[in-house]
Parts: C-alpha cells; sequence; structure tokens
C-alpha cells in the first residue's frame, strides 16, 4: 500500500464520521453485500460518505491491507472499523448498530 | 508435492475444524448464486456461507472473530476464493440466538 492511499483513507475516515468502502456507489451498488450495508445504512437515516473500489485498484487493495480484511465492504465510525457486511448486518439486527451511532451521537440525516 | 483436495469446501471444513475446533460447523457453497459477476470463476468454489459455534471465539468481539478465521483461511482468500459469509459464535451466544442463519 502507498503512502498516497493510506493517507487518503486515513482523511476520509477522519473527514466523514460513516464512511463505506463498498463496490459501486450507494445509487448503483454493484455487489448485493455492498448493496445490503447501503440499504441498513439508508434505512437507518444515518448520514454516510461511499468510496467506489471498482474505481481505484489500488484503493480496493489498499483498503485491505489498511485493516487487514480481505473483502469490500467496509465500514468506518469516526476512523473506526466496524466490519464487514455480515457484521454490519448481525449488528443492526441484534440493535447494535442503532445503540453505536446513538452512543457517536451519529444524528439522523435531516 | 503437497497433496491438494479438489473440493474447497472440504478444505475449508478441515483448516476451520483443526483451527477452531467448533462445536458447529455449516459450510454452503453460494458459487452458483454469484455465477457470471465480478469474483465469480469458472468452476465456481469463490463465494461460500460459513456458520462456525467454537469457544474460542469467547471474550473476541465480531472484527477479532473474523480476523481470525479469515487469517486461517488466506491461503484460500490467495487462490480464488472471494467471499465469505461468516457467522462466529461462541456456544453459549448460539443457544440464546436459535435463529442463526443455518443450511
Amino acid at each position: 500500500m502507498t503512502a498516497t492511499i493510506e493517507d487518503r483513507i486515513k482523511s476520509d475516515i477522519t473527514a466523514n464520521r460513516v464512511m463505506l468502502y463498498m463496490k459501486g456507489t450507494a445509487l448503483f451498488p454493484q455487489c448485493g453485500f455492498s448493496a445490503r450495508v447501503v440499504q441498513i445504512l439508508s434505512h437507518m437515516n444515518v448520514p454516510f460518505q461511499t468510496a467506489n473500489v471498482l474505481e481505484d485498484a489500488e484503493l480496493r487493495d489498499g483498503i485491505k491491507q489498511f485493516s487487514s480484511w480481505p473483502t469490500i465492504p467496509q465500514l468506518y465510525v469516526d476512523g473506526e472499523f466496524v466490519g464487514g457486511c455480515d457484521i454490519i448486518t448481525e449488528m443492526f439486527q441484534s440493535g447494535e448498530l442503532e445503540g453505536l451511532f446513538a452512543e457517536k451521537g451519529v444524528s439522523a440525516a435531516g | 508435492m503437497v497433496e491438494i483436495s479438489p473440493s474447497r469446501a472440504d478444505r475449508l471444513t478441515a483448516i476451520l475444524t483443526a483451527g477452531f475446533a467448533p462445536s458447529y460447523l455449516a459450510i454452503v457453497d453460494d458459487s452458483a448464486k454469484h455465477a457470471h459477476h465480478a469474483g465469480a470463476r469458472d468452476g465456481g468454489q469463490t463465494h461460500y456461507s460459513v456458520t462456525i459455534v467454537s469457544a474460542s471465539f469467547a471474550g473476541q468481539n465480531r472484527v477479532a472473530r473474523h480476523r481470525a478465521v479469515n487469517a486461517a483461511l488466506a491461503g484460500e482468500f490467495a487462490t480464488g476464493l472471494h467471499a465469505l459469509a461468516l457467522v462466529a459464535r461462541t456456544p453459549e451466544e448460539s443457544a440464546r440466538s436459535p435463529d442463526q442463519p443455518t443450511t
């Protein structure tokens, strides 16, 4: 992973309280797993930013190394890696995700 | 020469059994559902769902559990395993959540 990519990721996850690395965009997800996380975040009405790893091979590799996590999507809240699709789904179903956003004070989109 | 099992599911079973001594392990090959899209390959064996119940997950959060499984399967990811849907629980959690996805 180049320093440039690492800097970009750090800057992204710092500037955006809820940051999702995914395949495709929030409007046009190109992978079912990414789509599911977008759906959950949208349902919870939480503002989030996305980065499309399909547009940037370096980012796609870099984000995997950044969190030692082999798959996409990856969700970050306040700079911290929370999980991939399965973890986010489980946390949503158990109410933990709502608790995390409440605890962090990530407000619902206006 | 190292003998390589022809089926990835067999290898996943062997690796996870050796690494985590699971009390429950279910591996489903979902590759057919993902045919013809990114990450799929001819011959399949790219997409799997794994439910694993192991006492070794006690005291670990979800990310740590997934990392442990992913680390154990690094060789499989390097050879074409593309996506792993994973549910990792301890026996106690599993008993509390009878709704866990199974085969």
